[in-house]
């Protein structure tokens, strides 16, 4: 199918629309955040502590003025504004999200192509693969962030790392199948280097799967990066992120449940978005991939 | 198919064998002193003396993994500096708990799944089959963590049906233990049936499509012994795999649930451990982990010649 015809599919696709209108936003209010009445996500006042969504109270900046502010979220135990830390947390999901996608994708798809292509490594690595795969992923990520210490570096490395076999063993198994295509050997009989017939004839045809894979690892990826926050193993609890929130905020469960809800539902709303939208991308560009789930 | 059996169990050695090298990578490769974050925070220079002496980290690296692996062989998971303990006996007190939440999540995840599956499969194209897609791709999606807390907020503060917190153990009789496990097993599951009913709608879809349906019908059959004794049991593979590979999920899924739920199981320990710097500890979850999952495959593996008699290896 050529190109334009295939992105004109997708395009028309209803769970692409939907899923692709939602990650929009978000990435929208996670570069305007500032410009969202937010102030800034670390400032705390203890004269407003504990206030209800909606109410207003006085908020303490760096240079010591004391502002008007309304916690349209209200705010936690320490007196911060749970909007302006949910706003900013989008932040830190989106960039660990599509972090961890790419960094997995680079790592698996070099494993795979090597795999695919140098038959000698390939039991070697594969073997490799199959140990990571049969250690779980969040005991992984855990283990390595708590052995780091957790930065945005560190955590996006942790979580990748677990999904790097998964993205190799796709990788493979498209190399395995398109090597044995008549354009490769057309291409290996006219002496083209191996180099050039990876990057060149193979690699192009593994695209569209890649993209599918791509999107469940960002959405994994927040999932893990919140989990992992909200364990008290991520991001230091001073960061904005929807983990350190609802981690704050469960203490005090029973009687301020928003502090858990609000972080929780940008949560979920935006995994689920990049949930549906590696949906629909599946069905649009891997037919033979959604046969199978 | 003792040949098939005997092959499939010594297949499972390296990937253990490979699993033993990374989680004993995991803490050499780190930078800094092995001894010193085995030790903690807390020890004093004597201590980690000691446990260089233990490690035998003065030797080479090849000589340290020969006496790590030794220990490893013998059940001696190392000793955890927070809880002044032999880690395999901290696994065993702990244990309990964890496969209690574990068990009780399969059994809740399959009763509701299979047949939810079944009838999305047998109606496919339906508005329960939408239903259950939607459904599937939100269980995906929910986290955990997220979701417990609604269920707590709902139905134990809310409606007050069952208890926000704690663990009964078994000893002190069924009824407590499932009062307490009720909801994170539900709350639990949730993931588990989106993985499975989606698995189970997929693969009676295949089954059904087959020409043998069409006589099973053709020849006045109840519909549900076509569904279940035809479509379904030539879709038990899949399904069972799928509930395999669902293990590790489950795993990540226990570690967050216990720690909302406060249930005192191997998953709690694991981030009471990772907090503590305990590296013992968290070394050996890691193994443990990793040997169920593995374990627990492969014994799914054996079913298949069980389950579809075709499979003669």
């Amino acid at each position: 199918m050529a190109t334009g015809q295939m992105m004109e599919r997708v395009a028309r696709n209803l769970s692409v629309r939907i899923g692709a209108s939602v990650i929009a936003l978000m990435m929208l209010v996670a570069v305007a955040a500032p410009w969202l009445g937010t102030v800034d996500p670390s400032l705390f006042d203890a004269g407003s502590r504990d206030l209800l969504p909606g109410k207003s109270g006085d908020i303490t900046t760096l240079e010591g003025e004391t502002l008007k502010h309304t916690f349209l979220m209200g705010s936690d135990s320490y007196g911060r504004d749970i909007y302006s830390r949910v706003i900013y947390g989008t932040r830190v999901s989106l960039v660990v999200g599509i972090a961890t996608a790419l960094l997995a994708l680079a790592v698996g798809i070099a494993c795979g192509l090597l795999s695919g292509y140098l038959r000698w490594l390939d039991g070697i690595l594969m073997r490799f693969m199959d140990g990571i795969m049969a250690i779980p992923a969040i005991l992984i990520a855990i283990a390595l962030v708590a052995l780091w210490r957790g930065s945005i570096v560190t955590v996006v490395v942790a979580i990748a790392i677990p999904e790097i076999p998964r993205v190799t063993r796709l990788v493979r198994s498209l190399v395995l199948t398109i090597r044995e295509e008549p354009y490769v050997e057309a291409a290996v009989a006219l002496g083209t280097p191996t180099r050039k017939i990876l990057f060149g004839h193979i690699l192009p045809n593994c695209m569209a799967p890649l993209l599918v894979q791509g999107t469940f690892t960002c959405a994994f990826a927040i999932l893990v990066e919140a989990i992992l926050s909200f364990l008290g193993v991520g991001l230091p609890p001073d960061v904005p992120t929807w983990g350190n929130i609802m981690a704050e905020g469960r203490a005090q469960f029973v009687s301020f449940p928003h502090n858990v809800f609000f972080p929780g539902i940008f949560l979920a709303v935006t995994v689920l978005a990049v949930n549906i939208l590696g949906d629909g991308l599946r069905d649009t560009l891997d037919p033979k991939m959604a046969k199978r789930v | 198919m003792f040949n098939f059996i005997l092959r499939r169990v010594l297949a499972t050695v390296p990937v253990l064998l490979i699993v033993a090298v990374l989680v004993f990578l995991l803490l050499r490769l780190t930078p800094g002193d092995p001894a010193a974050i085995m030790a903690g925070d807390a020890a004093n220079t004597e201590q980690i003396a000691q446990i260089r002496a233990n490690l035998g980290l003065d030797r080479p690296i090849l000589a340290q993994f020969g006496i790590w692996f030794g220990n490893l062989l013998s059940g001696d998971l190392g000793e955890s500096f927070y809880y002044k303990t032999k880690v395999a006996t901290l696994i065993g007190q702990r244990l309990e708990p964890t496969l209690s939440l574990a068990a009780l999540t399969i059994v809740i995840a399959v009763l509701i799944a299979v047949p939810l599956g079944i009838l999305a499969a047998w109606r496919h194209g339906g508005w329960l089959d939408r239903a259950l897609m939607g459904f599937s791709v939100m269980g995906f999606s929910v986290p955990v963590f997220v979701l417990a807390y609604i269920l707590i907020w709902l139905v134990s503060l809310k409606l007050g049906w069952l208890p926000v917190q704690g663990y009964q153990r078994l000893a002190e009789g069924a009824g407590p233990w499932l009062y307490h496990l009720a909801l994170p097993a539900i709350t639990l599951s949730v993931l588990y049936v989106a993985l499975i009913a989606r698995v189970t709608r997929a693969s009676v879809m295949d089954a059904l499509g087959e020409d043998y349906i069409r006589t099973a019908r053709a020849k006045g059959l109840p519909e549900l012994r076509v569904l279940v004794r035809h479509g379904l049991a030539n879709a038990a593979v899949p399904i069972v795999t799928v509930i395999g590979i669902g293990i590790a999920l489950l795993i990540g899924g226990v570690v967050v649930t216990e720690s909302v739920y406060a249930i005192p199981g191997l998953g709690r320990l694991t981030v009471d451990a990772v907090l503590a710097r305990d590296f013992p500890t968290v070394q050996g979850l890691i193994l443990f982990f990793s040997f169920i999952y593995v374990l627990v495959n492969l014994l799914i593996d054996l079913t298949y010649v069980f389950l579809d008699p075709r499979i003669r290896y």
